[in-house]
């Protein structure tokens, strides 16, 4: 466990919490859906950078791809702008 | 959904046969690599849910019905039981090992040491993992299958 390590994983964490914070921010609700696939997508990322890949597959199959496409297919059923 | 452009079609004819393979290979190599029947499984819904969105769910309905779908993800499970329930008969065991080193599918013994990855061992671990796999494409390409005809129900007023 080298500094790079700990640089590339206070980065992704960083990131992570960015995104987040983006998806709850957000009124548009697809660009909310989109924000959320890339929080669960760095999220994948560091679950790589703490070797565990099998579990990075896995979020990055379901978390970004599936859960994404769920919840636009929700959007496009319901309403895209969240009311005040 | 309604069907996309053809920049969108062309592309996701592109991409979707490497989706495929890169799902059956984490699938096949489940034992070996990182990865098996769930992850697999996910990512190969993924390149479905791809082609669902390129081409409505209408277009992908002719293809293939809901029903057997549901009928994949049972033969998965019943596949997977039945193999843990052949390891009783074989081996005295509930998920008993029956087929690692009996130089039948999947049966060889691997070489100590560091050599090159032999895919045929495992014994019953790689057909369990292609039970779980086919379980998990019908189940997670049937939600997003059946969400997206459902909401077209609705847009289109029948």
């Amino acid at each position: 466990m080298g500094v790079e390590f700990l640089v590339a994983n206070t980065v992704m964490l960083i990131l992570t919490v960015i995104a987040a914070v983006i998806t709850v921010l957000l009124r548009d609700l697809l660009a909310a859906a989109i924000a959320l696939a890339m929080m669960s997508l760095l999220l994948s990322l560091e679950f790589f950078i703490l070797q565990a890949p099998d579990v990075a597959i896995a979020q990055a199959g379901v978390g970004a791809c599936l859960s994404t496409a769920i919840l636009i297919i929700a959007i496009k059923g319901t309403k895209r702008m969240e009311d005040e | 959904m309604t069907e996309m452009t053809r920049i969108v079609k062309t592309i996701a004819n592109i991409l979707f046969p490497f989706t495929m393979i890169f799902g059956l290979y984490i699938i096949t190599h489940g034992h070996l690599t990182p990865g098996g029947g769930f992850q697999g499984g996910a990512v190969i819904a993924s390149g479905c849910a791809l082609l669902l969105v390129t081409y409505g769910s209408r277009w992908v309905l002719t293809r293939i019905k809901e029903k057997r779908l549901a009928a994949f993800e049972s033969m998965g499970a019943i596949g997977f039981i039945t193999i843990a329930l052949l390891g009783i008969v074989f081996s005295m065991v509930f998920f008993g090992n029956f087929l690692a080193g009996s130089n039948l599918l999947f049966g060889n013994v691997p070489a100590t040491g560091s050599t090159l990855a032999d895919l045929n061992t495992g014994g019953v671990l790689p057909l369990m993992n292609f039970a779980v796999g086919v379980k998990v494409i019908a189940g997670l390409f049937v939600i997003i299958l059946i969400m997206s005809y459902a909401s077209s129900i609705k847009e289109w007023g029948q």
